[in-house]
């Protein structure tokens, strides 16, 4: 299993042909008090890039993106009667959703955890 | 002698010092109060009505089956109940009120007055068009008015708000290219921008195309032009507000005006902030298409703790055609009441209808009343003040907090960021909440998004000189105490209002929006069940 | 200037403060040719005695409700309002706070925010309400937008009962959208339309008013079961309120979206506005609801308190991406309808919708009783159709002429349709007397003589 992450602070756990999607430490810690998690409906194609999920605290709305191309297979229901969750435990139990991979090619482009953190220490 | 044989004291010195808690909760004035369905009953009534003898209903099989879960209070206890509520609001008329862009200024209760004649307050809309002369009259007095402070030739009156008011504008934009077989598909929006102008162009299918703002806080027409040539044919309009939400005049209006014409484009101008140049400069000389008109703003109706607002919305020639139904046309001195598409004549062509009847007549009374007042004298004094009084504040701060466009005039509102709190520990947020403390209700803070940290000053032009004066002491005293380390002035606060800082985490995680009765006790059966 | 508290003395040494020679030098931003001297074609300044004068001069020449026999409905209902509201809602603290974005220092207006939206819950017979629109037409027109977002699809259907112009300003804002349809009734003064065979999967929803705009009681559950087959919602309409203390809550029939015009309780006619909208729907359509929603919280120390909630639905946070543009709302009609409902409670409104109730049958069979005159509903609240054998027009007008206000020709909103034209839409509220009555049947009689 791999883990990527993206510059819109998403990481992926990629398994097989399948990725979990979530937001990361830094993410959360910006957004402060997670209050709502939307989720996308299982089925839907999504293209790199396109709104997958909208994550809302109390006086913002960030929208999720697709980090790669695929088809949902799976949405964290967890999350919507627990939305802290994503504040207490981002990159493991509070994954947004699973996704099936349509472009594995996609993934080299994303970075590796280290890539990551001095991405976010640049910031 | 005769003596005080029971020896009240009558000195403040022998009540001794320290405060209890209260067996109530209470505090002398400051009082708790349960909502109204936890001391309402369901037998008690206010009003007294007579019980309907030998009823026999005409309702089909609709009558109501279930209770409704309404409680009633006498109507002593009503009185007491909002009093007490009441007593827990800021209100302008208790204190400065300084929400940049909101334009919280005095409201005269002799337009609350003229309001409620019964020939304004006691008429319906559908009544007929013969015995409402008068009303018809009040409403083409006041466009009267608007079209002159703003130098534009028609006005519609029957938008709510603001908000109601853009769509309405934005509504006669889109009407108007399609009339010109040129649907087009974008709308420019500076990133200052109040956000009801995004999603307003959004509710009508447009896409937004942010446009930056200067270091200066303004919009280069450079910028728009760039947008222009990039979506050629495609820009409907642009969405302006000016003078614009860091509170500065855009000097660059009329070339963007200019632009946005030559590219077949409309000017949509927000103007919220219109209490800024009543008098001095008029929008329609500038080369705006529409502007709405925030009557709850600029003409001094209350805000009433969230509305009613008005929005009557100005347009130029080329929009005029395109206002919505109602309308009144006029013949001479002769009012026409235009409501529906057979009256219409050649060249009227309304994009349609905003609301039912004419729009908010109460509000349009309240605003008349107080440009009548001001005359058109007293509309440029009261700009001018506006102005004047947000410079002092300026100048009376600027070496303490931070301007985030430099030492220069401003116009009816000033915005500082949150530099000067840095390294402090306190942030914007806890400022304004200190501020509370102190008795004073907030700066609008956080907005403009374009400066961080933001607060936004807006004085207004009905507080005095001392007024002022401590205000500005107050700020900075306020800078001072967070700059000397003193926190814990600021991240409790507020200490003394009715509530402290109140849980919006766990209200928007699981919303309780309405009260439900408690569940029963749980009580032991005095026999157990079999 | 009455309003000013500045002296001449003031500006001028405020002046000297800001460091500016005269308050042009701070209007220097605007370009020099585009600064104006005065408003010219403007009168100055005027006392308050004066204003007085010329505003009673043009009140004078309307004639209000309480000064004859009235019977106009449609939308916006003449209703006694205790003197109690108008004192309390005048109260500075009301009248003169903002939007309560400060909740330490605005409890007053959350609390009956949230006391509002529990009473039009319970009234409407749904599980959340918001903190009101701008009325009922506004109301109506967000509510199919939210039934568009909800099903994912943009064919309305209204129902020929629906006011009017209600459905001009559905019509007006959904026929912007991008693929948006409307499918609009014919006029259906006696509610016998098949609106069921209109339904599809195409559908996103169904507006139908009861008390219908001509007075008809409408059986919402056969539609309400009909849409929710096609995966289509509900939206109930009514325009008067007080109805709901008598005729069965549309939460209780099906509906999804309930929305209302809520005047009747606590707001006076005022020429049609400012009025207060009512917009109630299901809690699992909370995310969607557009408006102002106040909610329950505690405060760091423990005690109960309200803040708006749900923010990231709105404009100033989701700007493009919110679910409406609102911003103002009608607080303080709300605050008015609220104290009302207060001093009504569930008897007192459940009596008063009685006295409206048997007040309307008492006229309509006054009214049926004049030859040529017809009655078209067989179930209503306080309000009914009446064909009489003339323009309508013509004779709400002779009406007037005789000092009565005698209701709404349906052609002043429906110019030209068929079968409208002959048709008077009559409303009687607890405000109507013996007298009144008697006014109106006596003068209708002379103006069809």
């Amino acid at each position: 299993m791999t883990t990527y992450f993206t510059k819109d602070h998403e990481w992926l756990k990629v398994e097989g042909d399948v990725a979990t999607v979530g937001i990361t430490e830094y993410a959360q810690s910006q957004l402060g008090d997670v209050v709502f998690v939307e989720l996308p409906e299982t089925g839907k194609a999504l293209a790199q890039g396109d709104e997958a999920a909208v994550v809302e605290s109390v006086k913002a709305a960030s929208e999720v993106y697709a980090p790669v191309d695929g088809e949902i297979v799976d949405g964290n229901a967890d999350l919507e009667g627990e939305p802290a969750k994503v504040n207490e435990d981002p990159e493991n139990s509070a994954w947004f959703f699973k996704m099936k991979l349509s472009n594995a090619g996609q993934l080299e482009e994303l970075m590796n955890e280290a890539d990551y953190k001095a991405y976010v220490e640049s910031l | 002698m005769s003596m005080n044989t029971q020896g009240r004291p009558t000195s403040a010195g022998e009540a001794a010092a320290t405060a209890h808690k209260t067996f109530t909760g209470n505090k002398a004035l400051d009082m708790e109060e349960p909502l109204i369905f936890e001391i309402g009953r369901t037998d008690i009534c206010g009003v007294d009505l007579d019980e309907v003898e030998d009823f026999q209903p005409r309702l089909g099989k609709h009558e109501r089956k279930s209770e409704i879960g309404l409680v009633g209070l006498s109507e002593p206890e009503t009185m007491r109940h909002y009093v007490r509520l009441s007593r827990n609001n800021y209100a302008i008329d208790a204190g400065l009120y300084p929400l940049g862009s909101c334009t919280m200024k005095h409201n005269p209760r002799l337009n609350e007055k003229m309001a409620r004649l019964p020939g304004f307050g006691d008429i319906h809309p559908l009544q007929p068009i013969s015995t409402t002369a008068g009303a018809f009259e009040l409403i083409d007095e006041l466009a009267r008015w608007l079209m002159e402070t703003t130098g534009t030739s028609a006005v519609a009156m029957s938008p709510k708000a603001g908000a109601h008011g853009e769509q309405c504008g934005m509504m006669a934009i889109k009407k108007a290219l399609e009339a010109r077989g040129e649907p087009r598909s974008i709308v420019l929006v500076p990133e200052s921008a109040h956000g009801t102008n995004p999603a307003t162009a959004a509710l009508l299918g447009y896409k937004v195309v942010a446009i930056p703002a200067r270091e200066d806080g303004t919009v280069d027409v450079s910028a728009v032009q760039e947008k222009l040539d990039l979506y050629k044919g495609e820009v409907a309009a642009l969405m302006l507000t000016n003078p614009n939400t860091c509170g500065l005049f855009e000097p660059q209006v009329v070339e963007i005006a200019k632009a946005i014409h030559d590219a077949g484009a409309y000017f949509y101008c927000d103007g919220a902030n219109f209490n800024a140049i009543v008098g001095k400069a008029r929008p329609g000389d500038l080369g705006i298409d529409a502007m709405h008109i925030n009557l709850h703003k600029t003409f001094s109706t209350p805000h009433g703790g969230g509305g009613p607002g008005s929005g009557p919305v100005v347009l130029s020639d080329r929009l005029a055609p395109f206002a919505p139904l109602p309308f009144i046309r006029k013949n001479g001195s002769e009012l026409e009441v235009i409501e529906t598409r057979d009256q219409l004549v050649e060249g009227e062509d309304p994009f349609g209808r905003m609301t039912a009847f004419h729009g908010q007549m109460g509000m349009f009374v309240r605003a008349l009343s107080y440009m009548l007042s001001h005359g058109s004298d007293g509309l440029k004094q009261a700009s001018e003040d506006a102005v004047l009084n947000a410079n002092y504040v300026r100048v009376g701060l600027q070496d303490l907090m931070t301007l985030p466009y430099g030492e220069k005039p401003c116009m009816h509102e000033v915005l500082f960021d949150d530099t000067f709190l840095d390294g402090t520990g306190v942030t914007t947020l806890d400022f304004a909440k200190a501020m509370i403390d102190e008795g004073y209700h907030p700066m609008t803070m956080y907005f403009p998004l374009v400066v961080h940290g933001a607060m936004l000053i807006e004085p207004t032009e009905s507080e005095s000189r001392a007024s002022l004066d401590l205000f500005v002491a107050t700020l900075r005293d306020l800078v001072m105490s967070a700059k000397s380390g003193e926190t814990e002035r600021f991240a409790g606060a507020p200490y003394h209002a009715p509530r402290r800082r109140l849980d919006e985490t766990s209200a928007a995680r699981k919303p309780i929006l309405k009260w439900t009765p408690p569940a029963p006790a749980q009580v032991e059966p005095l026999v157990p069940a079999e | 200037m009455r309003y000013l508290p500045l002296s001449n003395n003031d500006r001028a040494d405020m002046l000297g403060r800001v460091g500016v020679d005269s308050i042009d030098a701070l209007f220097a931003d605007i370009p020099a040719n585009m600064q104006i001297e005065d408003l010219e074609n403007l009168p100055r300044r005027k006392s308050e005695m004066e204003v007085e004068r010329v505003l009673s001069r043009m009140a004078s020449k309307n004639v209000s409700a309480s000064s004859v026999p009235f019977f106009v409905g449609a939308g916006a209902y003449k209703h006694h309002v205790p003197a109690t509201v108008d004192h309390l809602i005048q109260r500075s603290e009301f009248l003169t706070s903002y939007t309560p974005y400060q909740p330490e220092i605005t409890q007053g207006t959350l609390q009956a925010l949230f006391e509002f939206q529990t009473q039009v819950a319970n009234l409407t017979g749904m599980e959340v309400a918001n903190a009101s629109m701008y009325d009922g037409s506004t109301g109506a027109a967000e509510a199919v937008l939210m039934a568009h977002r909800i099903t994912k699809k943009k064919k309305a259907v209204l129902s020929g009962g629906l006011h009017p112009q209600y459905r001009e300003v559905i019509e007006g804002i959904t026929h912007q959208l991008p693929g948006g349809s409307v499918v609009s009734m014919p006029a259906d003064p006696m509610g016998t339309e098949d609106i069921l065979a209109q339904i599809d999967d195409e559908t996103s929803c169904v507006v139908v008013q009861s008390p219908s705009f001509y007075g008809q009681l409408i059986d919402l559950k056969p539609i309400a079961d009909k849409a929710h087959e096609h995966k289509a919602l509900l939206i109930a309409v009514f325009t008067e309120v007080i109805s709901l203390g008598l005729v069965e809550s549309p939460g209780a029939q099906g509906a999804d979206i309930v929305v209302g015009e809520g005047q009747s309780l606590g707001n006076p006619l005022t020429f049609g506005g400012p009025y207060v909208g009512l917009f109630a729907t299901r809690q699992k359509y909370v995310r969607n609801m557009p408006g102002r929603v106040c909610g329950e919280t505690k405060d760091a120390e423990g005690k109960r308190g309200f803040v708006l909630t749900l923010s990231t639905r709105e404009q100033h946070i989701r700007r493009d991406k919110a679910t409406s543009n609102i911003c103002t709302n009608s607080g303080l009609c709300c605050l008015a309808f609220s104290i009302h409902m207060t001093l009504l409670g569930e008897t007192g409104l459940k009596k008063l919708a009685r006295i409206n109730h048997t007040n309307a049958i008492k006229l309509a069979d006054m009214l049926a009783g004049i030859e040529g005159v017809e009655v078209l509903n067989d179930s209503f609240f306080n309000e009914f159709t009446i064909r009489v054998p003339a323009n309508a027009d013509d004779v709400i007008e002779a009406l007037a002429v005789n000092g009565v206000l005698g209701g709404l020709p349906v052609s002043r909103l429906e110019p030209g349709k068929d079968g409208v034209q002959d048709l008077i839409v009559v409303a009687a509220t607890e405000v109507n007397t013996d007298e009144d009555r008697a006014a109106f049947v006596s003068a209708l009689k002379e103006v069809l003589a």
